[in-house]
């Protein structure tokens, strides 16, 4: 199991190096020098000259990734172009809405996923299975941001109920307040998550109840109930976990589009503007923050699985 | 030795008890219905269109009436006529991304399996690092890199779709030259490309197109956010997602038009994962519908 984690680890940095070379690949592909975003419009050669040397957008791109990646071995983001500040107090600043959105979220979305996937999975011959069956459908084609907007427009604009966006509690000094601004976009990422994970948890029960270890309980006299949830919820949550941290990821990934519904001040609006104007530190920080952030996601449902069943410990992948 | 051996293993672990009897699949046919729609829409949007879709003229945020069946939008252009219009985007965003993706997917994927060893290694690793890095935010990136227009928008997903497919290929595929016949095809002289045509393909292709129909409405969602996010076509293109930011300022006064554009992509998209789903239970009978 140590090995096991090591290499896992290992593997890990390696792609987050390899992340950090596509992100700045990519990046040098954006039309336009970053140093454009110091300088006046009618600027002379000089103040651009000048520019480019401050952004280090002079330096051959050899040398300029060099300089970046000795920054990060440092823990060092650099400092924004536009804002001159530097990039990393910022984004853990934004880190302060996303994370308790994005987790908050994905709890909720669990909390209603595995009973309604079991129920679903108990009567899967009934029409509680066929109405499961139509509105999961429904909840995996639907757009997050329309779901947010629908939302906002009934208990925000109609009803009066809740917040419409924003979020005036930065640092959460008064947390029912920032509570009550995440409200709509927690329910938002629960509703169109927790019918995907629904889908699996439905998968995994069916699957295991057709199982000879459920039928031979069931045949010693015990319920449905006690045989799934003494004897068959660690089996059906090994392929289900692999599938929330995919989700786990997705959803921190579609904060930006959340974010952006709500007008939140979290990582996804930090890009979204770093984009627009050509803040290459911001840009890379929040892309690889974020790409971290989806590794180590990845890493930690792998290790979960590999605690539950031990079937999965010898195994070298 | 058939195409079932080649799904999941799991698939072949259900009871035989528990398979559904065969018949026409109804997701197959609702899946059929609410694409053809789409599609219908957009082809009758080259023919005919109530009003020009840019045309302004008629009051703002008029109520659906007769003139103009969904109402008009915040400068007064028909609804209804930009969301006939928006089908031929959602439907090209789709299918394209799915072209692009699914050939460079499949091409990537069949060479890594054909590959040497070490070869394969390292695009299989390379894959699982591009599947973990954030499909939006690369879509994002590209279309910043190439200006915001739905071609950069159809590079951008169909780019991030390949490395899905790839990896799905390269299994399958894998799966296939693992089996006896395949040595035996190429122990009597038949080529790469023979094995290819004549087994490989033949034994992946229903589970290829299953996941493709999946990734098309995983792409139209993706261009309507890319749009919504102001990163899809420019306008005055009427994407689905642009018109849902568009009118998300005006829900409460005119509800219509954010409610529309919504229940557009869920059709579509709806209907994709419907086809897929059918077209599983038709190509592969041992695997139940879930």
């Amino acid at each position: 199991m140590t090995a096991y984690v090591f290499r896992r680890l290992g593997l890990l940095l390696v792609s987050l190096l390899v992340a950090a070379v596509v992100i700045f690949v990519l990046l040098r592909m954006l039309p336009g020098d970053p140093a454009n975003a110091l300088v006046a419009v009618g600027a002379t050669k000089e103040q651009i000259a000048a520019a480019r040397h401050a952004v280090g957008s002079d330096q051959p791109l050899p040398a300029q990734f060099v300089t970046w990646i000795g920054q990060l071995a440092r823990l060092d983001l650099g400092t924004s172009f536009v804002s001159g500040l530097p990039v990393g107090p910022q984004l853990v600043q934004r880190l302060v809405v996303t994370v308790p959105l994005t987790l908050l979220g994905f709890v909720l979305a669990v909390l209603i996923a595995a009973p309604v996937g079991f129920v679903a999975a108990r009567f899967s011959r009934s029409a509680v299975g066929i109405v499961f069956s139509a509105a999961s459908q429904l909840g995996v084609a639907v757009p997050v941001f329309w779901v947010g907007i629908l939302l906002v427009w009934g208990f925000a604009l109609h009803w009066h109920l809740l917040p419409a966006g924003g979020f005036p509690q930065e640092d959460w000094s008064a947390p029912g307040q920032a509570l009550r601004s995440l409200t709509l976009p927690v329910i938002t990422i629960a509703i169109v998550m927790s019918s995907s994970v629904a889908r699996y948890v439905r998968a995994g029960c069916i699957e295991i109840l057709g199982s000879d270890f459920i039928r031979t309980f069931r045949a010693l006299g015990s319920s449905f109930g006690s045989a799934m949830l003494r004897h068959g919820m660690k089996s059906v949550a090994v392929p289900v976990i692999s599938v929330l941290g995919i989700e786990l990821a997705t959803t921190f990934l579609g904060a930006v589009v959340i974010e952006n519904v709500f007008a939140l001040p979290g990582l996804g609006s930090l890009l979204v503007t770093g984009i627009a104007q050509h803040d290459y530190p911001t840009i890379q920080g929040v892309l690889l923050l974020t790409t971290l952030i989806v590794l180590i996601v990845g890493f930690l449902a792998d290790l979960t699985q590999r605690l539950i069943d031990p079937r999965l410990r010898g195994a070298h992948r | 030795m058939t195409d079932h051996d080649l799904l999941s293993d799991a698939a072949l672990e259900v009871p035989a008890a528990r398979r559904p009897r065969r018949g026409a699949p109804g997701t197959l046919i609702a899946g059929c219905i609410l694409l053809g729609l789409v599609i219908t829409v957009a082809l009758v949007s080259y023919v005919h269109l109530p009003y020009p879709p840019q045309q302004i003229g008629g009051g703002r945020l008029q109520p659906p009436s007769r003139a103009h069946w969904l109402g008009t939008d915040t400068l007064g252009r028909d609804l209804f006529s930009q969301l006939m219009v928006g089908a031929r985007i959602a439907l090209a965003a789709g299918g394209g991304s799915v072209l692009l993706g699914g050939i460079i997917g499949v091409v990537l994927g069949l060479a890594a399996a054909f590959a040497q060893r070490w070869l394969d290694d390292a695009i299989a690793a390379v894959l699982d690092i591009l599947i973990a890095f954030p499909t939006l935010l690369l879509a994002m990136l590209i279309v910043a890199a190439r200006g915001a227009t739905l071609g950069s928008a159809i590079v951008a997903i169909g780019l991030a779709m390949s490395a899905i497919v790839a990896r799905l290929t390269r299994i399958l595929a894998k799966r296939v030259l693992s089996t006896q016949y395949v040595t035996a095809a190429a122990t009597s002289g038949t080529g790469w490309l023979g094995v290819i045509l004549r087994h490989v393909l033949p034994n992946i292709w229903p589970t290829l197109i299953v996941n493709l129909a999946l990734q098309f409405g995983l792409a139209v969602l993706a261009e309507a956010s890319l749009s919504y996010l102001g990163l899809g076509a420019p306008p005055p293109n009427a994407s689905w997602g642009r018109l849902l930011q568009q009118a998300q300022g005006t829900v409460y006064s005119a509800p219509v038009g954010a409610i529309a554009p919504g229940v557009a992509l869920v059709v579509l998209v709806l209907g994709a994962n419907l086809l897929a789903d059918g077209l599983r239970d038709v190509l592969d009978p041992t695997r139940r519908s879930r």
